[in-house]
């Protein structure tokens, strides 16, 4: 892979994670994340409609027009969005009933829109792809970690196979349970953060985790250029000292 | 019950239990992008709320008289989202003739409504659990007051909240979404009040 290739996948992996860095598409990140399955299901759908949008963004890049680029965009994706319901609500109807709206809310989307504007706009075809994937499989990284965490604190266990149904199927129609925080006997979970202040909660403390990351990061720098000044400056001060004495 | 009292009960049921910020998680981006400033903060709140019912009033019609007659209610997120798009000009023009004091007030914040995802939530919501009319109308009504009370009560805390000693890694944006948090928290003891 040439670097250029990489470095529009990696971007939106983690450098410019479009949840945890770029702070946007809040709102699904918000309400899909009481359980990781739907979490996952919405970060899923989100990839797609993110990756056929900008790749039709980006093959028409030179036919829409500067001033009515925005409208253009709104549509393509809404008809990307339109499809993925269809789809949805055929194959895993259980999804589509648990997302409800915010599978339509996909057409107002901050990042799916960002991504249009900021990059696909301007990229070849294969590069907006690879920025497709990458923001993908970043956001729904992000939103799986904020789901983990209410889903564990709030039921106190980890549920598969009520919104993927098939998981259900293949373990006998029940649903697949790992007891965490909350077994026979022993009860360790907080209800509230299966409600909407949980939602709110969890997202501000990681948003501040990552925050702190950054801080630190950029504070080293700081302390290792400072470093790297005083030994140069030590280093010339000792040169000029062995001058001296050579005189 | 009679029409009239359920209506009501849904004004308050959309405003203050089932808000459209703080439990139904629509317009986020907005309320905290926004939500720093009393003034900028109203300005908002009333060309959303605006934007809501006017879109709220335009699209039911549009849905039950022309879509699902014509076969094609599956387009609608596609025609929900254009009338939006072409409502928000409109209005924008309208309060530039009448009003240029106001339209200076709203300034940027008019073109952002477009993908504010409160309209388009709410319109989606309305067809999505088949209210009728009136119920559509209490849900506009209500998801207006609702997001125009909270955002400016939002606002007041985060003028004071500038001033204070906040730890350098919540600054920002998570100390906002803990004051959100907080603030829900209070809307969560007022769920059961209408049954």
């Amino acid at each position: 892979m040439k670097g250029q290739h990489k470095q529009s996948f990696l971007a939106g992996l983690w450098k410019e994670n479009p949840l945890l860095i770029s702070l946007l598409g809040m709102c699904p990140a918000l309400a899909v994340t009481k359980s990781l399955e739907a979490a996952f299901g919405m970060g899923i759908l989100f990839s797609i409609v993110l990756i056929c949008s900008n790749v039709l963004v980006s093959l028409l890049r030179k036919v829409i027009p500067e001033e009515v680029r925005t409208p253009c965009y709104i549509v393509i994706i809404a008809a990307f969005v339109t499809l993925t319901k269809m789809f949805t609500e055929a194959f895993l109807p259980e999804l589509y009933s648990t997302l409800g709206v915010f599978l339509s809310l996909l057409v107002v989307n901050c990042v799916i829109l960002g991504r249009s504007e900021a990059f696909a706009s301007k990229n070849g075809v294969f590069d907006s792809f690879l920025d497709g994937v990458g923001n993908g499989i970043g956001f729904t990284l992000a939103i799986c970690i904020i789901a983990f965490v209410r889903e564990v604190l709030g039921t106190g266990r980890l549920t598969f196979g009520t919104t993927f149904t098939f998981i259900g199927d293949a373990n006998g129609g029940n649903p697949f349970i790992i007891p965490i925080l909350k077994g026979e006997g022993y009860d360790a979970s907080f209800s509230v953060f299966s409600t909407p202040v949980g939602g709110f909660l969890v997202l501000g403390i990681v948003l501040a985790i990552m925050m702190a990351i950054t801080n630190a990061k950029a504070n080293k720098k700081k302390v290792d250029e400072r470093l790297a000044k005083a030994k140069a400056k030590a280093e010339a001060a000792a040169k000029a000292a062995e001058k001296g004495e050579a005189k | 019950m009679s029409y009239l009292a359920a209506f009501v009960l849904a004004i308050i049921s959309y405003s203050l239990i089932n808000n459209v910020v703080l439990s139904r998680f629509y317009g986020i981006c907005s309320f905290i992008g926004v939500g720093n400033k009393i003034k900028s903060a109203a300005s908002m709140g009333i060309a959303v709320s605006f934007v809501i019912i006017m879109a709220s009033l335009i699209c039911y019609p549009i849905y039950h008289f022309i879509l699902v007659p014509a076969g094609v209610a599956f387009l609608d997120t596609i025609t929900f989202i254009l009338v939006i798009a072409s409502l928000v000009q409109v209005v924008g023009l309208f309060i530039k003739k009448f009003s240029p004091s106001l339209y200076r007030a709203l300034g940027i914040y008019l073109p952002l409504i477009t993908t504010n995802c409160a309209v388009l939530g709410v319109v989606s919501e309305n067809t999505m659990s088949n209210l009728d009319f009136g119920m559509s109308m209490a849900n506009a009504i209500g998801t207006s007051i609702g997001f125009l009370g909270v955002i400016i009560v939002y606002a007041c805390i985060r003028e004071r909240l500038e001033s204070s000693n906040v730890p350098n890694a919540f600054k920002g944006v998570p100390i906002a979404l803990i004051t959100a948090a907080i603030m829900a928290m209070a809307f969560l003891g007022l769920s059961g009040m209408v049954g």
